[in-house]
């Protein structure tokens, strides 16, 4: 991860793309279409490049694209199986999204998923007894307060220690995990769960369901609302600003007389929060008790949307919506076509590789170019 | 710049264009479904092609696929989260499915237990579940008495060690690892009394690096025979093979990945079970919700012996296999001491299995004499 890390670190604080420029109206267009049209591209691209894999091992790519679209947004039943598998993507690249704005590279989302489920749990076993909704916001709070105070330790270290916050939020997920695994397997194991060691549930009454009219948790619009939220903190406040010129230039940040410190605690403990109420969503919306099942990698995946959409909050959501559907999808691949599981990991890999090298795009395309003239 | 720029806007052009076509031509292409196909769907946790745990599922599977009018989907790598009930919704919406088999024990609670209502006409096969009486009809939960093969892979480990000392990698200590360690002792010392099973938890039903790490230190001390319980025994075989020891393999045959240091191994027998549930599926009929059973049920094997084990080792063997098959023999049987020096079962009391499933067995918790490890 460290080269993406390094490389991303001068378009992160390029992040509105166009303000530079914005003064003609022309050029703001052109920014715009180029925002919308590059990735765009670039996914055309990417599916393209997965076509000759497939067709590569014997598989149409017709047959391939019929598949994926069909899967993802096929059907009503395809759209929520794509949506419900977005939801705790959203939250998680928000992890890595926030802290990106300092120029901070946080891969640790999966730990402060972990972390978060795991305490938001203790806080229901806690609460039984009092009314549904005290159980559930009170479980999102704890599981905010202890996924944020996790990544928070990761900007700590970097702030105070100069650890490098790559590395240590990453071996922090091994900490959470082991950490999981040990409360669950001793001290709050369920005696009735003797095959898979699991916390007691947080019962039936305390989930917290689906939207009307549809299988979708409300994970999803809790998502949404963070990423709006998200936005408007990193675009719209005095704060967000702080954190996008410390993520500039710390030295200049500091020169100013910006707390850099404290941005950089309250960046990761905001990332951290997200990641964390994705873990109390898990269990409060699938799981109902804390156990390994939380270890699902939807931390890991986090980062890769965090990427895909520039660390831009708002375009997390498109981009997890995107992903999901590749996950949604896969299953088709393998049930239809006999392709691996693996097909798709592909697939997210080329999208990736393919969409960090669209980068050198922007600005560059002729088209748009003219209309600066 | 401007020409390789403009080559690469026309390369996504064309890119978009190609896009737009296929999924307009993708409208059109026939569905893949048979409708009168009876339609089978397998979920796996991790790859099919593991050696191990999906891989035994994954021959049952392969052993419906031959049957006529019948269809066959798998799906690998499915978490035991809101993914696997997605899978299975899709396989049964999408595809048609009316029997299904999510074959890890993680996707019973709760995903298996919310999907089941709703789908009533769907039957459900879930493997090591423990299903009662108060949940929904159209699930049902089997599994094999596979330490009874265990038992047998510890007699000829004990035939086959000179040092003595055994090694068993395991997962977590949970009931049904600590009636594998436990049975593999117990057979070993059946031959000689003085050896022991140095036992390591991984911690993690699939993590390479350590299983490898606890195979290479049992041999460091001395270990001559290893077998393991995690998902995937690949990596133990391998690195048992390697380091000049023998082996005994887990929930599939490993022999091909080590004909020589293969003894023997401790099997499901999923391929001859699947076809039969398959069937009665088929036919209309009901398949208890409730199967348990051994060598006697067919439910588990054993690997063929591999080239090194002596006449007398299979001759032990078989007579003990025959016994335990016949039900003359029973593994867990007082008295018999825990290695902490307590009593693990009282003298005149056992824990036999049973077709409809033994509760003491099920929530087994101690290791025997002559285990080196704790569960705790």
């Amino acid at each position: 991860m460290a080269a993406p890390a390094e490389q991303a670190s001068p378009p992160v604080a390029a992040a509105p793309i166009g303000t530079g420029v914005a003064a003609k109206g022309s050029v703001r267009f052109g920014a715009a279409a180029e925002a919308i049209l590059v990735p765009i591209g670039a996914l055309a691209v990417s599916l393209l490049l997965f076509g000759l894999f497939t067709a590569f091992a014997g598989v149409s790519p017709l047959d391939v694209y019929y598949n994926l679209a069909n899967g993802a947004f096929g059907s009503w039943f395809s759209i929520q199986n794509t949506l419900t598998r977005a939801s705790p993507l959203i939250l998680t690249a928000l992890c890595t999204a926030l802290p990106a704005q300092l120029g901070l590279m946080i891969i640790g989302g999966e730990g402060a998923l972990v972390i978060g489920g795991l305490f938001a749990t203790m806080a229901g076993v806690g609460l039984a007894g009092a009314p549904p909704i005290v159980v559930q916001v009170g479980m999102a709070v704890v599981g905010m307060i202890a996924g944020g105070l996790w990544i928070a330790l990761a900007g700590g270290l970097r702030h105070y220690r100069g650890v490098n916050e790559t590395i240590s939020s990453l071996l922090l997920v091994y900490i959470a995990i082991a950490i999981l695994n040990h409360v669950v397997e001793g001290p709050f194991r369920d005696p009735k769960s003797l095959n898979k060691p699991s916390s007691p549930s947080i019962g039936d009454a305390n989930l917290i369901g689906t939207i009307p009219g549809t299988e979708i948790h409300w994970g999803l619009v809790l998502g949404i609302i963070a990423c709006i939220l998200a936005y408007i903190l990193i675009n719209h406040t005095v704060f967000g600003f702080s954190a996008r010129v410390a993520g500039g230039n710390v030295r200049a940040a500091r020169m100013v007389g910006l707390p850099v410190g404290k941005l950089i605690l309250i960046t990761c403990f905001l990332g951290g929060a997200a990641a964390g109420l994705a873990g109390m969503i898990e269990v409060a919306a699938v799981q109902e008790r804390a156990n390994a099942s939380l270890i699902a990698g939807y931390g890991y995946t986090g980062i890769l949307v965090s990427f895909l959409a520039r660390h831009n909050p708002l375009a997390i959501v498109p981009v997890a919506i995107l992903l999901g559907g590749i996950g949604a999808s896969g299953g088709m691949l393998q049930r239809h076509l006999g392709l691996p599981d693996a097909a798709t990991v592909v697939l997210q890999g080329i999208l990736f590789i393919v969409i960090l090298a669209s980068e050198v795009m922007y600005g560059r395309i002729a088209l748009f170019k003219k209309k600066e003239a | 710049m401007a020409i390789d720029l403009s080559m690469n806007r026309r390369r996504l052009l064309q890119g978009a264009a190609a896009l737009g076509g296929a999924a307009a031509f993708g409208g059109v292409l026939p569905r893949r479904a048979f409708a009168k196909d009876f339609t089978v769907g397998f979920i796996y946790v991790g790859p099919h092609d593991d050696y191990g745990y999906n891989q035994a599922h994954a021959l049952g599977a392969a052993a419906v696929k031959k049957m006529p009018g019948v269809k066959v989907l798998e799906e690998e790598n499915v978490p035991e989260d809101v993914a696997v009930e997605k899978t299975m919704e899709s396989m049964i919406t999408q595809d048609g499915a009316a029997l299904l088999f999510p074959t890890s024990f993680g996707y019973f609670d709760p995903h298996i237990l919310k999907l089941a209502p709703k789908y009533p006409d769907v039957r459900f096969e879930h493997a090591a579940g423990l299903w009662n009486d108060k949940m929904p009809k159209n699930i049902g939960s089997y599994f094999g008495y596979i330490f009874e093969a265990q038992y047998i892979n510890g007699i000829v480990a004990g035939f086959m060690s000179k040092s003595k000392k055994l090694g068993f990698v395991a997962a977590k200590p949970i009931p049904q690892v600590l009636q594998n360690i436990n049975a593999f002792t117990l057979g070993a010392r059946s031959v000689d009394p003085t050896i022991t099973t140095q036992v390591i938890f991984t911690g993690e039903w699939s993590l390479a690096v350590k299983e490898a790490e606890a195979t290479n230190s049992m041999v460091d001390q001395g270990a001559d025979v290893v077998t393991c319980h995690v998902d995937s025994p690949k990596v133990v075989v391998q690195t048992a093979a390697k380091r000049g020891i023998f082996v005994c393999g887990y929930h599939c045959s490993q022999a091909e990945l080590a004909p020589e240091a293969y003894l023997t191994g401790a099997e499901w027998n999923w391929t001859e079970l699947y076809p039969k549930f398959v069937d009665t599926q088929m036919k209309g009929g009901s398949i208890p919700n409730f199967v348990r059973g051994g060598f006697k049920e067919g439910l588990v094997k054993q690997s063929p012996y591999g080239p090194k084990v002596t006449a007398e080792a299979k001759a032990k063997a078989d007579e003990m296999k025959a016994k335990i098959t016949s039900g003359e023999f029973v593994i867990f049987k007082g008295p018999l001491k825990d290695n902490k020096g307590g009593v693990a079962i009282a003298d005149g009391a056992d824990l036999k299995e049973t077709p409809e499933g033994n509760p003491k067995l099920e929530s087994m918790g101690f290791l025997v004499e002559g285990v080196l490890g704790s569960t705790g």
